[in-house]
């Protein structure tokens, strides 16, 4: 089998530096340290990116991914609007604020980044089957990619998922099997599957394609930048569950500025948990660099990771930019939904409340300078978590067709 | 205390390619030393240089991570499944 993940050379553990041949392996046999890509990469001009299509594999000479990537059938999600948030900016008194807004790829969250990366590699390997262990958004990722792909699929999530992500996770086919229990307890049942002779030809995107899977969220990285006239942002605000698309991000900007796409800066970056399960932020606030597992509370489901392997690089990176980590209540997700929307015309999934209600805790705390150029990211669409703004789901009024009706109704 | 202890693929090599190994002891720190000492080597991979369980492993006593309970001073009783698995990011 010859692979071509075109500028890729191997894998590297992020621990201890330690090189191994590119294959769908995760972690590291020294230490068990996550690997990632490492890359030795031509010379990639603006230019070239530019002439490229409008979707993420106008970034392809800095993936994990074939030169002919853009022949092969995928979904082509990326290059998502980055909308000039000026009426949310004036309410919170930020000067110049950003939304970039995933809602806006195929299946409607940032998944499609990630999994589009994972296609490739499964591709590569030879799998046959496509899977994930999935807060929700994956798995509807995964099974529409692997529809597309010609892959089979079987995903699995926590049984108690909302409703519009167990329905979009089932509907392009493939299986979808709901585990009683937690996220961390689905991890674990997948991981525990791999090393089985039943999970054998499987890419697992999240396990043993993690690392070409997790290169996706670099994409964002390049968009932001790409969009704001090639130049970093000053701030940006990011969600966590396990951190992994934080971590992608903040390597998708040093690579910017090694290459010379843009002018090196200081960034900071922000991280935002919710408060029924943020351990992140607890470790950053009591200036742990250790990361101590929870039982996740919240009606942030996709953001309900207990055990988040990238926690401590998210630690190290807010401390490293100058950000920090913070959280927000279940109250604070749904009144930041509803900020969004009635602002900017931007209906946000749970994982964008917690975002957006972390930026305006910043801003009332001080962490945030308000005269910056920030840039909050929108991951998911709020149709897939209706319940939450259930109360708000209804007609202001219902009347008789008649004006006097209306009048007496308003 | 017999237990029963998975073993993740990448630590394979040691266990002569076998999944699951028997273990004995009743608590995770007496396990681990025994499974170093059945299949040398095996310890120092589980754990770091001061002793502790390595920063990207989670180790389980039945369905607990260990985290949740007493660390490597997890009570082991007699039939435990214990698992070593590598931590996974996204989801
Ligand atoms: C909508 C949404 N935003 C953010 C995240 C967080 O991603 P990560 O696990 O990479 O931190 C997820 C993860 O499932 C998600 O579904
Ligand atoms: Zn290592």
């Amino acid at each position: 089998m010859s692979l071509d993940f075109g500028p890729a050379v191997a894998l590297s553990c992020r621990e201890c530096g330690a090189r191994y041949d590119l294959g769908p392996s995760f972690a590291c046999l020294e230490c068990f340290g996550p690997l990632e890509v490492a890359y030795s990469f031509g010379s990639v001009t603006r230019e070239d990116i530019a002439s490229g299509p409008a979707n993420i594999w106008r970034y392809r000479s800095l993936l994990p991914v074939p030169v002919d990537v853009t022949s092969k059938q995928n979904m082509n999600p990326g290059w998502t609007k980055l909308v000039k948030a000026d009426n949310l900016g004036k309410v919170l008194g930020l000067r110049d604020l950003h939304v970039k807004d995933d809602s806006g790829n195929p299946t409607h969250s940032f998944k499609d980044r990630v999994v589009a990366i994972a296609v490739e590699a499964a591709r590569n390997f030879g799998f046959h089957t496509l899977s994930c262990s999935s807060t929700g958004n994956l798995a509807g990722a995964v099974t529409a990619a692997a529809a597309r792909a010609g892959l089979e699929a079987c995903v699995f999530i926590p049984a108690d998922l909302e409703q519009a992500k167990i329905a979009m996770a089932r509907v392009f086919g493939g299986k979808l099997v709901g585990i009683e229990g937690t996220y961390d307890e689905v991890n674990r049942f997948c991981s525990e599957l791999i090393g089985d002779p039943l999970g054998d030809k499987w890419g697992f995107v999240n396990v043993n394609l993690r690392p070409y899977y997790a290169e996706g969220s670099k994409t964002l990285a390049y968009e932001i930048a790409e969009q704001l006239g090639w130049e970093l942002p000053d701030q940006i605000i990011i969600p966590v569950a396990s951190g992994s698309q934080l971590t992608k991000i903040d390597k998708g900007f040093k690579e910017l500025i090694s290459l010379g796409l843009v002018e090196d800066k200081p960034y900071k970056i922000f991280a935002a948990q919710a408060a029924g399960c943020s351990p992140v932020s607890t470790a950053f606030k009591a200036g742990h660099d250790v990361v101590q597992p929870v039982k996740p509370d919240t009606i942030a489901k996709s953001l309900a990771i207990g055990n988040p392997a990238d926690g401590p690089y998210v630690l190290d990176i807010a401390r490293r930019t100058g950000g920090a980590v913070e959280d927000v209540t279940d109250a604070e997700v749904v009144s930041a939904i509803k900020l969004l929307a009635s602002t900017e015309g931007i209906f946000a999934e749970t994982a964008g409340g917690v975002t957006v209600g972390v930026l305006k805790k910043l801003v009332e705390t001080a962490q945030l300078d308000p005269s910056l150029t920030t840039v909050v990211l929108n991951t998911g669409d709020g149709l897939k978590t209706l319940d939450a703004i259930a109360e708000d789901a209804s007609p202001t009024a219902v009347i008789r067709p008649s004006l006097d009706a209306f009048r007496a109704a308003v | 205390m017999s237990v029963s202890v998975r073993i993740p693929t990448i630590l394979r090599t040691y266990t002569g390619g076998n999944a699951e190994v028997s273990g004995e002891g009743g608590t995770l720190r007496e396990v681990l030393q025994k499974l170093d000492a059945d299949y040398p080597g095996i310890g120092a991979r589980i754990l770091d240089e001061s002793g502790k369980i390595r920063r990207f492993v989670n180790v389980y006593v039945g369905e607990e991570d260990v985290r949740f309970v007493d660390g490597l001073d997890s009570a082991t009783p007699a039939g435990a499944q214990i698992s070593i698995i590598p931590a996974v990011a996204g989801g």
